[in-house]
């Protein structure tokens, strides 16, 4: 087994364009400073992306994705970032992104280090704090940071070590170009050497000047594209990192929340609140939206005071109705596909396909309809939704995770009735994010409760309030309508439905500012609708190719962007359809996906994955081989996996978990453009993997009556070490451009549609609805909901091991 | 309320705390010893492993009052100083080695319960297998499952 990232370039890739990567000018600040800051705007480096001749009819997310319109909503904001060099000899640079374990604080410094020529170690990232001035510009999402960074953070750094070195040239008394840079040190000629440190304050301006600085060619790298440890490794492993719950501020006592049996239901009224005021440790008892908070010593004292709670509640948002109902909500709002069947479209399409059909009679022609329901997962990460709010009269200081922080400030304040500016968020590291830290729920709840107790707190949900009142990635049904004539494909629509996704964080202004510059045909969407064609594509040339979104319009299940939003549910739809087509066609499913690859990018990912992994060994009956494909964040990615569904596996037992069948082997390569870290975009794939296979396996929630019945990690079934394959291989292939895509979260997609289209193979009978054990029996005993927690169990000493 | 004591990363501490409070909350909320971590407070997402007397235990399923006096309790603070030298424990240098950690949030858990699987192993006279890896129960939401697996072995093997 290797779990090196390995880097291929052996395969021949024709008819890719060579791109010469020269220096390229650009423009920054100097600023006016105590010790040399180089500065630059984001969004510069990013020009409109080349629109490459496809094939086929494009789709918007060809042209236009996600990415540049994340990117396009940033490039007005007049405002700077800033890489400053200490007098210490380090440099420091506070990224106004989320570091929520995707590892950007490690491939952000990796840039400033390639271009100040200084060891990674003396690079530090920590991450700003609310900055509202940079408008859009604080967002974490759509795994767009080092697409957006990747050249102001690299002219900031550029700039600052160009003024080191006019500082030397004068320090030493040197011509500029006789003088050497080397990890953080200028050495002239003659042997004489001057540190960062030493020039910090020489080289820094006095007034801010508009400078234009070359950054470093390609071939001169030696920094970006090398395997890189996370620099914050020693902590993780010692313990001394700080997740919120960790910090330490001055009487910021646990808080909790009791909460409704129903999905957000609400309190109508307190019966105990004396009683429980009065037990050990408890300071406060208040009334939020959400709940009824209690603050107290520890958290066991406040879980002993929410067990204790007795509260009359108001019925939830989903009262009375169940999966079959909300998918029966679905099935009524599905969109009529618009391809016509075989007979009409002979009759009405044949032009417009430009005579694919010509000479074909209504015999030759072929039409498959799939169908496929989706059940809604929780996205939660294991660091429960948590934040320390300390509000006081005239201000407020938040300490959270948090992916949107301007937005969160914005909303906090009106919620407290303080103007923005009196507002601090803090941006902490988080415990995973998922699309989880897009919403600023836990904070908001802790700015409540710290107001009315008069006190600061530190609040954190108890894992049972994750699965049944957190945000959840949506119920959806695909349905894929393909026709096709003898091996030509003539037309493939999908059509997704699913619950309401919730983009209420703020993305949503991101799209209607950037929606009037917007090439003609994705303007004049709905948020999620923009959001669906500019993620979406289909990456096989299919002659007339649509996929359409309907989303319900209620927002009574709480829902977000949970990593790879659409991706997954879409993809593994299609490529299950695809394989069933292909079988029809008397073609493999890695023959038919390399014959209808739009770009040979796709095809060099396919043909890596396909000798990687052996495809079309022998291997024994009941277990089989899967592929899958996938192309988002300007990026492209192939997954082939191995699925044993023999009784013996399927039926293993393993106590308070699930098994079933089990990926033995993923083969999985990935080209997302020019690679900062590659030892990141492994770590990032194989986390998609893991995803990828709870979902196709293993992981959902159980709406009943109202109430979710999931609410633990025995419960709900993420992927354990039992149901990870013993051979992972991830591939990260050599750029073949200079744009670099996005990677945390491009691993999820074809993960889950190899792992379904393996199962399909493997038993011979092609799922229709995910994860393939939903329809189960519940195999755990569903935990109270009044009280809303469980216990925590005494016997800790019984399990010593 | 009551005084506990016990030994916590090689110290004798005494804590006054209600005899049913979990030792997670004593050491997180009372000593402020944070390495152990909450995920779900029933013992299921093991995000607190720690050791007790030498062996995998988790605190949020542990009341103060089931410790006693002598009993050694070992956080992923105080796993460095079980093993020779100065250094870390040869596990936390093959999660160095293997770049385990993706958000960080698991990995104390994760360490701890990766030393107690090796040692028992070991005290078995012998290796420790992927079978002994698939009984891990931790749970790592970032998916460093595979690489949790390397480390383990690799670290293992340094281990005596």
């Amino acid at each position: 087994m290797s779990t090196h990232p390995e880097t291929s370039s052996g395969l021949s890739v024709s008819g890719l364009a060579e791109h010469e990567v020269g220096r390229r000018r650009f423009v920054g600040y100097l600023l006016a400073a105590a010790t040399v800051t180089g500065a630059a705007q984001l969004g510069i480096g990013l020009g409109t992306p080349a629109a490459a001749v496809v094939p086929g009819v494009p789709q918007p997310a060809d042209l236009y994705d996600l990415n540049d319109l994340l990117t396009d909503a940033a490039r007005p904001t007049a405002n700077l970032i800033q890489v400053v060099v200490d007098k210490d000899g380090t440099a420091s640079f506070e990224l106004p992104r989320a570091e929520v374990g995707q590892g950007i604080t490690t491939s952000i410094a990796m840039l400033i280090a390639e271009e100040l020529d200084l060891p990674l170690s003396k690079v530090n990232v920590t991450l700003s704090k609310a900055r509202p001035e940079l408008i859009w510009n604080q967002m974490t999402g759509g795994s767009n940071t080092i697409h957006a960074m990747y050249t102001p953070v690299r002219v900031a750094a550029a700039i600052a070590r160009g003024a080191l070195l006019d500082a030397a040239a004068i320090a030493l008394a040197q011509p500029h170009d006789t003088l050497s840079v080397y990890e953080g040190a200028i050495t002239a000629p003659g042997g004489a050497s001057i540190s960062y440190g030493e020039l910090a304050t020489s080289a820094a301006a006095l007034v801010t000047k508009v400078v234009d600085v070359d950054l470093k060619p390609k071939s001169d790298f030696a920094v970006i594209g090398t395997p890189r440890r996370r620099k914050d490794a020693l902590d993780a492993v010692t313990g001394a990192k700080q997740f919120a719950m960790d910090i330490d501020v001055p009487d910021a006592l646990p808080a909790m929340v009791c909460r409704a049996p129903e999905h957000n239901g609400t309190v109508k009224s307190v019966r105990n609140q004396k009683d429980v005021e009065a037990m050990p440790g408890v300071t406060h008892v208040v009334t939020i939206p959400t709940g009824v908070a209690v603050r107290a010593g520890t958290f066991g004292q406040c879980i002993n005071a929410v067990r204790a709670l007795d509260v009359e509640w108001n019925p939830g948002s989903v009262s009375g109705r169940s999966d079959a109902d909300v998918l029966e909500e679905l099935r009524g709002i599905e969109r009529p596909m618009l391809v016509p069947d075989v007979d009409e479209l002979l009759g009405t399409v044949t032009d417009a396909v430009g005579g694919l059909t010509g000479g074909l009679g209504a015999a030759d022609v072929k039409t498959l309809d799939t169908d496929f329901v989706f059940y809604t997962r929780s996205g939660s990460p294991l660091e429960t939704n948590c934040a320390v709010a300390d509000v006081r009269a005239d201000k407020a200081t938040i300490w959270a995770g948090s992916k949107t922080p301007i937005v969160a400030v914005e909303s906090i304040a009106l919620d407290l009735g303080l103007p923005p500016t009196a507002v601090t968020f803090n941006v902490v590291e988080s415990g995973g994010s998922f699309g989880r830290k897009l919403f600023w729920d836990a904070a908001k709840e802790a700015a409540l409760i710290s107001q009315k107790c008069q006190a600061p707190v530190r609040l954190m949900w108890h894992r049972a309030d994750e699965p049944r009142q957190g945000r959840n990635h949506p119920m959806a049904t695909s349905r894929v309508r393909t026709v096709w004539a003898g091996d030509n494909i003539l037309a493939v629509e999908q059509q997704h439905t699913c619950t309401a996704t919730d983009y209420r964080h703020g993305f949503g202004e991101i799209l209607t500012s950037s929606a009037i510059s917007l090439p003609a045909g994705v303007s004049n969407l709905g948020v999620s609708e923009t959001i669906f064609v500019t993620s979406q594509q289909v990456p096989y040339d299919f002659g007339v190719t649509t996929q359409g979104l309907m989303e319900t319009t209620s927002r009574a299940i709480n829902s977000g962007a949970v990593r790879n939003v659409y991706s997954p549910d879409v993809r593994t739809a299609l490529e299950l359809t695809i394989d069933k087509v292909a079988k029809k066609m008397r073609l493999s499913p890695v023959e038919f996906r390399l014959k209808y690859a739009k770009e040979d990018r796709l095809r060099r990912v396919i043909k890596q994955v396909a000798a990687a992994g052996s495809w079309g060994r022998s291997i024994p009956a009941g277990t089989a081989q899967g592929i899958a494909v996938h192309q988002e964040y300007k990026g492209y990615s192939a997954c082939l996996v191995e699925i044993d569904c023999r009784p013996e596996t399927v039926n293993r037992k393993v106590y308070n978990g699930v098994t079933g069948p089990r990926v033995t082997k993923v083969t999985f390569a990935i080209d997302c453009g020019e690679v900062i870290n590659p030892k990141g975009v492994e770590a990032q794939m194989q986390g998609g993997i893991m995803d990828g296979i709870a979902l196709a396996l293993t992981a959902s929630t159980h709406l009943e009556d109202g109430r979710y019945l999931e609410a633990s990690w025995d419960n709900y079934f993420y992927t354990r070490q039992w149901n990870t394959p013993p051979d992972v291989r991830v591939f990260v292939m050599d750029p073949v451009t200079d744009i670099p895509g996005g990677a945390g979260e491009a691993g999820v997609a074809a993960s889950f549609a190899a792992v379904a289209c393996a199962y399909a193979r493997a038993t011979g009978t092609t799922p229709t609805s995910f994860p393939i054990n939903h329809h189960d029996p519940i195999g755990f005993e569903v935990k109270s909901f009044v009280p809303p927690v469980p216990a925590s169990p005494t016997d800790g000493l019984s399990h010593t091991y | 309320m009551p005084e506990y004591t016990f030994k916590l990363n090689g110290d004798k501490v005494t804590v006054d705390v209600q005899d049913s409070e979990r030792l997670l909350w004593v050491l997180r909320d009372v000593l402020g010893v944070r390495g152990p971590k909450y995920g779900c407070g029933i013992n299921v997402c093991k995000a607190c492993t720690s050791h007790i007397n030498g062996k995998a235990f988790n605190p949020c399923a542990t009341p103060i009052s089931a410790l006693d006096e002598d009993d050694e309790i070992t956080t992923i603070e105080g796993l460095a100083d079980t093993a020779p030298g100065d250094g870390l424990h040869p596990m936390q240098e093959a999660w160095l080695d293997a770049d385990v950690a993706q958000c960080g949030y698991c990995q104390p858990g994760q360490i701890m319960a990766a030393v107690a699987t090796v040692n028992k192993a070991h005290a078995e006279g012998r290796s420790v297998t992927d079978a002994d890896i698939d009984e891990i129960r931790n749970i790592c939401r970032c998916g460093t499952y595979v690489r949790i697996r390397e480390a383990i072995k690799a670290g293992a093997g340094k281990m005596g």
